[in-house]
């Protein structure tokens, strides 16, 4: 029998950390078996193989591209549409890709005021020149160009069409695994999936039992040493388990440490930070306006907190954008 | 829409024992009140997720306005009046991070004998809008990217 033709596989990074590629890493001896029985046509991280050689290639000749990051500059919107382009199925691969993570916080802002704090204003900063970024500059030997830093962090999802979403920031690699034999095996569920993650919220597999207690303050995580049997949000720590989708196997409670939400909202909820603050404000024991306002009125940085790895696909994808004075 | 002749689009989720009957009191009972204000009925205000809030706004409306009955004893379910008041604090903050204005959301109660009270807040509050101007929010991700 002719051996199996070996798996046309890419990997991309575009605004993210870079833990999705040691989430790859973190396959350990199994990447060995990655290698044995794919072809790793691109991999900017590990591979050096380039931009102009990936536009050379036909269309959909990549069979699998995992592509990490979210979408903040016109190079990542380049190579979405790249990737799109040459692959036959495109996996929107971790939390910035699948729906905007930290880097989609930034929508809080807009590139203008990014640019201001980042390279004038903030403390340690030290830029008489006054210097910031411009997508060309005119050098003695010519013209050298940037990318275009965007308004608004998007998803991959919201650039290019994708075929599956893989959450988690980073994926877990015994989900990644688990991805990649579907893969291999042919059995990849319908288009637009989830994959890789359940279908239940962190708060059923977590250790901590939930006893529908009611706080009277909510507690930041160095405030307090919390029970390691009872329920995180019921000792007043904001625990975004009940509005996250599981597969992770609740590692951040497993060790006393709230949920933060990098699996995204569970099947059917359609905006993770409403859902946590609807859960939030369910254990506030107040039986006066007053008393709720001053209780939920601690939280710090709603948005950051509720929203932490998704801004960018919830509802109102980002805070609104200074009118044009036209 | 020019924004001379902007007529504001409002959301009223309106309880169905207290505020929606005070409505309805309103309209039988001929008070003026504006057109502007699209009344969804809805059991409780206890059953008002923040989604609702935030999908309105994102889907074209340049305010909502969230209305029930008042706590600690009027509600039909005892307590879905102290859900929301829990509950809409926070959606005002999260509203204030994402750039809303102020004006552009309300939260309260009132009770179904109050049907004077509802046709000025209807009133008042789509003037207050109207002075904000059209909120459009789809313009937020809808531009090709500069």
């Amino acid at each position: 029998m002719a051996p199996q033709p070996k798996l046309k596989l890419a990997l991309y990074w575009a605004a993210s950390c870079g833990g999705c590629e040691i989430a790859m890493v973190e396959l350990r001896e199994k990447l060995l078996v990655v290698d044995e029985v794919a072809e790793i046509l691109f991999w900017p991280v590990a591979v050096d193989v380039k931009y102009k050689d990936v536009e050379a290639m036909p269309d959909k000749n990549i069979d699998v591209c995992l592509f990490n990051g979210a979408v903040r500059t016109s190079e990542n919107e380049h190579l979405a549409h790249l990737m799109r382009k040459k692959s036959k199925v495109l996996v929107a691969f971790g939390s910035c890709a699948t729906e905007g993570c930290i880097p989609g916080l930034a929508n809080l802002y807009d590139r203008q005021s990014i640019f201001d704090y980042v390279y004038l204003e903030s403390p340690s900063v030290d830029n008489p020149g006054k210097v910031v970024p411009q997508t060309a500059y005119q050098m003695p030997e010519g013209e050298i160009r940037i990318p275009k830093f965007y308004n608004t962090v998007k998803t991959l999802g919201q650039t290019v069409d994708v075929d599956y979403f893989l959450p988690g920031c980073p994926p877990q690699p015994h989900q990644i695994w688990a991805v990649i034999e579907a893969i291999l095996g042919g059995k990849l569920p319908p288009k637009g999936s989830v994959v890789g993650a359940n279908e239940k919220t962190v708060c059923e597999e977590c250790k901590h039992t939930r006893q529908e207690k009611k706080i009277k303050k909510f507690y930041r995580i160095y405030e307090m040493i919390p029970d390691s049997t009872q329920c995180l949000l019921d000792q007043g720590i904001i625990c975004a388990g009940p509005a996250t989708r599981g597969g992770c196997g609740s590692l951040c409670t497993k060790v006393d440490i709230p949920c933060r939400g990098c699996y995204g909202p569970p099947p059917h909820v359609v905006d993770q930070g409403a859902a946590l603050l609807s859960a939030v404000a369910s254990v506030v024991d107040a039986e006066t306006e007053e008393e709720a306002a001053r209780i939920v009125g601690e939280i710090p940085d709603p948005v950051g907190t509720f929203y932490r790895f998704g801004l960018p696909s919830s509802l109102l994808h980002r805070a609104q954008l200074k009118k044009k004075t036209a | 829409m020019s924004e001379k002749n902007f007529e504001p689009r409002i959301i009223g989720f309106l309880c169905n024992w207290c505020t929606y009957t005070a409505a309805d009191t309103a309209g039988v009972s001929r008070m003026e009140q504006p057109a502007n204000v699209d009344v969804i009925r809805v059991m409780c205000t206890g059953r008002i997720e923040p989604s609702f809030i935030l999908k309105a706004f994102a889907e074209g409306a340049d305010g909502v306005i969230v209305s029930g009955c008042h706590p600690p004893g009027d509600c039909h379910y005892t307590n879905g009046n102290f859900k929301t008041f829990r509950r809409m604090p926070l959606v005002e903050a999260l509203l204030a991070q994402f750039g809303i204005e102020k004006g552009r959301f309300h939260w309260g109660w009132i009770s179904g004998a109050e049907a004077p009270k509802w046709a000025q807040l209807a009133r008042d509050f789509t003037e207050q809008v109207r002075s904000l101007g059209p909120l459009d929010w789809s313009r937020q991700l809808a531009s090709k990217e500069d």
